[in-house]
């Protein structure tokens, strides 16, 4: 029987977080606004079926960077979480904040126990009454979960991109606004992006039930020409 | 990933679109009709009655008056048996309205499920199938008497025209041509509007149509109640077209029943 060579904890986390990082640096980042519309997200994505954003329940949404088939996966469960306990107590016990722990969990358990880590960030939004009700949760490929305020940026260039976003995110931005900024911080990281490779979704805070809407075709196109 | 506390499943048991295969894996207890009963139940329980669908020029009207009975009791004066089942589709209930607001709710979910992990809506046909799954899965319990028959109609975007369905208690689906009735004061709602529909009519003159035919019900069914002046109580009116499930305004109804009201006053003979 072969011993295997000792590799220390500390090395094993390292080369797991290194390798999960430079999957998920591989694509593009993405970023979202909690504006005074509701919550914006923008991403890159030249795809019109494979989506970075989508609807979770009412007022939650969900965005994912890096490996795509890894994202969908904790997408289609996080709808089947979200639907079955709104069907099993009420529609408005379905929160951001259980769902964003249980992804937590669950990549935390990934990161420590399988093969290899998930290649993905994800972002977890919920729209409130008022922005200040506003939730950002940015979680890592290893479980860390971050609830930001006012926006947030997943991807490998995150760092990069948030120093430049921060003095010109304010308390008066609004959705155009907000598509806008976030379209000029992903052309950070190459050429500037049109309406057919953008990816952008909106939490309507005003829409009562669903307010998960896409922003995209001549609409997208009309606002990034206002800017 | 047996230690997550989100639902994940191995390739043969994933449930795939369907919520409600979901919740059998994850919730079997949850699932209508999973725990039917043997026996009779002592006291009568509580029914919803009539309901209407209409197709006009270009989509569909549903309606339902808003009395549920208990035996010869009034349960409630105030039921509301017209739901939208999503944006381009509703839902009308008839029969026991326990388990029929039960499954409109399951119905609801199941739709809104299958758009969110497919990316698109089912087609209206798809809909009306998943329905009669639904219904079909009720059977236990509809032998012992709590039968639960639905109304679907919906505007077919793909066909682009409002479409009926029907249910019998087994979870047939059979379409409609132009317009259905059922519930205890069905027969007569049916006749009234088979006597008044033409083709092309429009939304207006569908919605007095549905107004009217359960109005008849109303006079001929203990059953099914009328509109009710003194608490402003009136019929449930939902239209559905290119632009999606509008429910109408109490209001509206109110002028609406009112001006019909009128009408047979002078001479209607009803």
């Amino acid at each position: 029987m072969s011993m295997p060579f000792y590799v220390s904890p500390e090395q094993v986390m390292k080369d797991r977080a290194d390798y999960a990082r430079k999957g998920i640096a591989r694509g593009r980042s993405l970023v979202a606004f909690s504006t005074t519309d509701g919550i914006v997200i923008v991403a890159e994505n030249p795809s019109r079926m494979l989506n970075k954003i989508s609807e979770i329940y009412d007022r939650i949404a969900f965005a994912g960077v890096g490996k795509y088939n890894e994202f969908e996966m904790l997408r289609i469960a996080g709808v089947r979480q979200a639907d079955v306990k709104g069907y099993s107590f009420a529609r408005e016990d379905v929160n951001a904040r259980s769902l964003a722990n249980a992804y937590a969990q669950t990549l935390g358990q990934v990161f420590t126990h399988e093969m290899k880590p998930y290649e993905v960030e994800i972002l977890v939004a919920q729209v409130g009454e008022r922005p200040d009700d506003d939730e950002l949760f940015h979680i890592l490929y290893d479980g860390t979960v971050m609830d930001e305020q006012g926006f947030t940026v997943l991807g490998g260039q995150a760092e990069a991109i948030a120093d430049h976003l921060r003095p010109q995110v304010g308390a008066d931005l609004d959705r155009d606004g907000a598509i806008r900024l976030g379209a000029g911080a992903l052309a950070l990281e190459g050429e500037t992006l049109g309406a057919a490779s953008l990816e952008v979704a909106f939490l309507d805070r005003r829409r009562t039930r669903r307010a998960f809407v896409r922003v995209r075709g001549d609409d997208l196109a009309t606002v990034l020409a206002a800017g | 990933m047996n230690d997550s506390p989100l639902p994940f499943f191995a390739a043969g048991t994933d449930p795939g679109a369907s919520f409600v295969d979901l919740l059998r894996r994850v919730a079997p207890d949850k699932v209508p009709g999973a725990t039917a009963g043997t026996g009779t139940l002592g006291t009568e329980v509580t029914h919803g009655t009539t309901i209407v669908a209409i197709r006009y020029d270009r989509g569909v009207v549903m309606a339902g008056d808003r009395r549920a009975t208990a035996g010869s009791l009034i349960a409630s004066r105030r039921i509301e048996k017209v739901f939208p089942a999503d944006d381009f589709s509703g839902v009308a209930i008839a029969g026991a309205a326990g388990p029929a607001v039960e499954l409109v709710r399951l119905f609801q979910v199941q739709l809104e499920h299958y758009e969110k992990i497919e990316g698109e809506p089912l087609s209206l046909e798809g809909k009306a199938n998943q329905l009669a799954g639904l219904v079909r899965a009720n059977l236990p319990a509809a032998m012992q008497g709590f039968v639960v028959v639905p109304l679907f109609a919906g505007f077919d975007e793909r066909r682009d025209r409002g479409r009926v369905f029907s249910y019998d208690a087994t979870g047939g689906k059979y379409e409609e041509a132009d317009f259905q009735a059922t519930g205890s004061g069905g027969i007569h709602a049916r006749n009234w509007i088979k006597a008044q529909w033409t083709q092309d009519m429009s939304r207006d003159a569908a919605v007095d149509l549905a107004l009217r035919a359960l109005f008849a019900a109303a006079d001929e069914d203990s059953a099914t109640g009328g509109p009710d002046l003194v608490r402003r109580i009136f019929p449930v009116v939902a239209t559905i077209d290119a632009a999606g499930y509008h429910a109408l305004e109490v209001e509206e109804i109110g002028t609406r029943a009112e001006a019909l009201l009128g009408g047979r006053e002078e001479g209607a003979g009803l």
